[in-house]
């Protein structure tokens, strides 16, 4: 699957092998493999206790597994100190230090490889400039806001030339505009430096916009690994699904290939080999779901609720004991009798995951 | 693995350096020696000579009312202080808290000397000197735990209170007094222990008659030691053991 | 309630200030510029450069100082061990440290009296088990043991706050950067320690310094500090003029020191 699912780039940088890892008997990662590729932008996407910042942690070297490997460039890294690895991280609470100016906050890791004093002011200069806070040397931490801490804790990262900059849901704490404006930074310092990134996020949205990969974790398995298109438009299961958007996601009988019954009604899809009479999840995306006149759709609902979201409204729909979400375009106030209808190719089918409750899908390589 | 054990070995060493003392203490208390420190069997006569020993007694009970009387004086007056502060402008909150610091940064034995010299000019020495001098040192300490919870109790919260109908005083009730009664309980707590702990102040101005614990000790301990205060060093510490323990109160005096 | 009105409340500790503050400091300065007939004079201030006043003075340094010293070297690492223990009741651990401090300050000189006299637990065990006995009760050195022993927490206490301010993640970020743990120490723990240094020392110094109570108890008489000659003059000589000049000078000193403390105390705010 990730073999399909990963761009085709240079050589493997990092490799994850069979790592497991548990906190006081709670299972935190269990088997784990993943290969990170020179240049590559690789977010791990999940909710929070997925594993993903443990993942994150045991590459800067906070961590040890219990079992498994980690190499970084051909070498064995699994037990070497975090002062001894070359990757830098930026923290999720920026962790700047809180007694020293910026400028010396930068030169922290300069200072302990004996760079030269003006080999350092040239790297600070460089870095503020980078991250469009030139001039900023003498201020203290506590004089910036959270969005500027952020792009110091950045600059302080980056100008030890790390070959990889780990950064822990480093938007987290940010308010959405500040966000997307970080979101077209990072993209933009990515290209400027050519390292590759590593990025922990439990928001989607930033996933999908930033990464080359994306890799969706769940209960410390990998549910997925692919492009961000592939992620939006096939996801794998219902939980890779449920992550990336607000689906529907209903229960359904894969009758035979290209039938499927939902809510007790037969409709065309586009999906084979499911067998005959298989269970499976049924995804249909509210963007998706087609408003038509009650008597030209599959089922008939009502209107529950309707709130404008700016470019389009979102709708929820009570139809055959289902409550649908849906976007539409179209003003349906709230009370109206509708028609629900979707055309065959927007109709996701999944398998079930093997346990009920989802815990143990994992990805067979 | 050899750092964590040598931790271990560092905070065992200091533990036992605290503890040695008051272990060896406890231990006495139950021996049946008067002059040498070997055991000489076990025995409660000291627990009894202590209760019937007048002047470690009358030292008990006054120690017990003016700890009480100063702690809720004390934390009377500092919380309406710090009510009063809180409402001021920057110039008159430094020149309270310039006041409240000068006690508090003063040497004990300069405090109590000062203090000595001023009550001799119009009284006695005695239960109320002693009193005046506790409630004195005890207030700066309601203050700097009031006045800090009290600024950052949120006025719009009181003043929600009365938009909604409340009168000022049920408003202070409902709203302000809840927010603050934790930071008055430990000014109050913290006020007890100032005073059980005290010995300068007392010394200096509790005159002839009046004893407390402290400066009673102080006594006794010049002309040497008795098994008796062993067994009263034994009940204070399981009293003070017993008392931190069912109040959960957080360990440690604020640093100035 | 009005702002103004509300400003009344601190009426009663107006007073108080005034009576039981303010008053009793000028008491000290008015004897300590007069004679016993009310006449002005320095003669009391000038009296710290006499012989007994100068070695008291001296001496008085030199054991707060070594006092202080100790404490700070016992501290630190004890600080440091406590602030990252992973106990479960981390709370409780700190707490077993702090407790001795609840014991009376009289109780806790006793029961030093009791481990270092002559015929004391020591000397007996040493005794038993053949080792020649030690004769430190009535020095210099039990009664630093003494004010160790006393005013231990003290510093503890404010090293041990500014030690749990500190964020794990600043020491994971210095980690990542290459950082050694001898690096982290001096670059990251220590200058963010420096706050809580300062107070330790300060409530280590100034006690130890003016003590008078655990010198002549552990001392016998024969330790004279700063503390005691100003004990006798007021309650054995009744020579209050001469005492309360010498108050004044140790007022001088406890200021003096704590504004030099201040100096290196540059006082980050930490958050």
């Amino acid at each position: 699957m990730s073999e399909m699912g990963q761009k085709k780039m240079s050589k493997h940088l990092i490799d994850f092998i069979d790592i497991s890892k548990s906190f006081e008997q709670t299972p935190v990662l269990d088997e784990f493999n993943l290969y990170i590729r020179e240049n590559e932008f690789l977010t791990l996407l999940g909710p929070s206790g997925c594993g993903k910042t443990t993942t994150l942690r045991m590459l800067g070297g906070f961590e040890t597994p219990d079992s498994g490997q980690i190499f970084f460039d051909g070498k064995d890294i699994t037990y070497l100190p975090a002062n001894e690895r070359k990757l830098n991280t930026v923290f999720q609470k920026y962790s700047l230090f809180p007694h020293m100016s910026i400028a010396e906050n930068i030169a922290f890791g300069l200072k302990i490889s004996r760079k030269s004093k003006s080999y350092i002011d040239d790297k600070i200069k460089y870095a503020l400039k980078l991250v469009n806070l030139d001039g900023y040397e003498k201020r203290s931490v506590h004089s910036l806001s959270g969005g500027q801490q952020q792009r110091i804790a950045i600059a302080r990262a980056i100008v030890n030339e790390p070959k990889v900059l780990l950064l822990d849901e480093p938007l987290g704490a940010l308010d959405l505009k500040l966000r997307q404006n970080m979101q077209y930074e990072l993209i933009r310092l990515k290209e400027e430096l050519g390292i590759t990134f590593v990025y922990v996020t439990h928001d989607q949205e930033e996933a999908l916009t930033m990464s080359d990969t994306i890799v969706v974790m769940n209960q410390g398995y990998i549910q997925q690994i692919g492009t961000p298109e592939d992620i939006y438009n096939e996801p794998e299961n219902a939980f890779v699904a449920d992550f990336i958007g607000h689906s529907n996601i209903i229960d359904g009988i894969m009758i035979t290939d290209r039938l499927v019954e939902i809510l007790g009604v037969k409709m065309p899809c586009v999906d084979e080999g499911f067998g005959e009479n298989t269970p499976v999840d049924v995804v249909i995306r509210p963007e998706d779901v087609e408003l038509v006149e009650p008597a030209d759709g599959y089922m008939e609902g009502d209107v529950t609720s309707l709130i404008f979201k700016g470019v389009h409204y979102e709708l929820d729909v009570q139809a055959n004991g289902y409550e649908w979400l849906v976007h539409t375009t179209k003003y349906v106030p709230v009370g109206t009798h509708v028609g629900i209808k979707v055309i065959p190719f927007n109709i996701q089918i999944m398998h079930k995951p093997e346990s009920s409750d989802e815990r143990a899908v994992e990805i067979d390589e | 693995m050899i750092k964590k054990g040598i931790s271990r070995l560092y905070l065992f060493l200091i533990f036992a350096f605290l503890y040695l003392p008051i272990i060896v203490l406890i231990a006495l208390s139950f021996n049946n020696s008067r002059t040498k420190v070997k055991w000489g069997g076990f025995t409660f006569q000291w627990y009894l000579g202590c209760f019937q020993n007048e002047a470690i007694m009358s030292a008990f009970m006054t120690t017990l009312q003016i700890t009480f009387l100063s702690a809720i004086i004390s934390t009377l007056i500092g919380t309406l202080a710090a009510f009063g502060i809180a409402s001021m402008k920057k110039k008159g909150q430094a020149v309270y808290l310039g006041a409240t610091n000068i006690p508090m940064l003063n040497a004990d034995i300069v405090t109590g000397i000062s203090m000595m010299l001023l009550f001799v000019k119009f009284m006695d020495l005695g239960f109320v000197t002693v009193l005046i001098a506790h409630i004195t040192f005890s207030i700066p300490y309601v203050i700097l735990n009031v006045l800090p919870k009290l600024k950052a109790v949120n006025r719009s919260t009181y003043e929600a209170a009365l938009d909604l109908g409340a009168s000022p005083s049920y408003a202070f009730y409902k709203v302000t007094w809840p927010e603050i009664r934790p930071a008055v309980f430990s000014g109050f707590m913290m006020a007890v222990t100032m005073s059980l702990d005290d010995f300068s102040i007392t010394y200096f101005t509790k005159g002839a008659g009046v004893n407390t614990l402290s400066t009673m000790l102080y006594t006794e301990l010049r002309k040497g030691v008795k098994p008796e205060l062993y067994a009263l060093s034994t009940i204070l510490f399981f009293a003070v053991l017993l008392i931190l323990l069912a109040g959960n109160v957080r360990p440690g005096r604020k640093p100035n | 309630m009005s702002k103004l009105k509300q400003q009344f409340l601190a009426g009663p500790y107006l007073l108080w200030i005034v009576g039981f503050i303010l008053l009793p400091v000028l008491m000290i300065l008015y004897y300590a510029f007069t004679n016993a007939d009310g006449i002005f004079t320095l003669e009391y201030i000038f009296a710290i450069g006499s012989e007994t006043n100068r070695k008291a003075i001296g001496l008085s340094l030199q054991l707060g100082i070594i006092c202080t010293i100790i404490c700070l070297l016992l501290s630190y690492p004890l600080a440091m061990i406590l602030s990252r223990i992973q106990f479960k009741n981390q709370g409780f651990v700190v707490f077993i440290f702090m407790l001795p401090m609840w014991m009376n300050f009289m109780l806790r000189i006793l029961a030093w009296k009791l481990l270092l006299s002559k015929n004391g637990v020591i000397n007996t065990l040493l005794e038993g088990i053949g080792m020649p006995e030690i004769s430190i009760i009535n020095t210099p050195v039990a009664v630093v043991l003494g004010m160790v022993y006393d005013f231990l927490p003290f510093m503890l206490l404010p090293i041990y706050n500014s030690m749990t301010r500190i964020r794990k993640d600043w020491i994971e970020a210095a980690q990542d950067l290459g950082a050694n743990n001898v690096t982290i120490f001096f670059k990251i723990i220590l200058p963010l320690t420096v706050s809580g240094i300062i107070s330790g020392i300060v409530m280590v110094f100034v006690p130890s310094l003016t003590s008078f109570a655990i010198s002549q108890v552990l001392g016998g008489g024969q330790v004279l500090l700063i503390g005691n000659v100003i004990e006798q003059d007021f309650m054995q000589g009744m020579q209050w003029n001469a005492g309360s000049g010498l108050s004044f000078v140790l007022m001088i000193f406890v200021i003096a020191s704590m504004a030099l403390v201040n100096l290196f105390d540059k006082e980050e705010p930490v958050k």
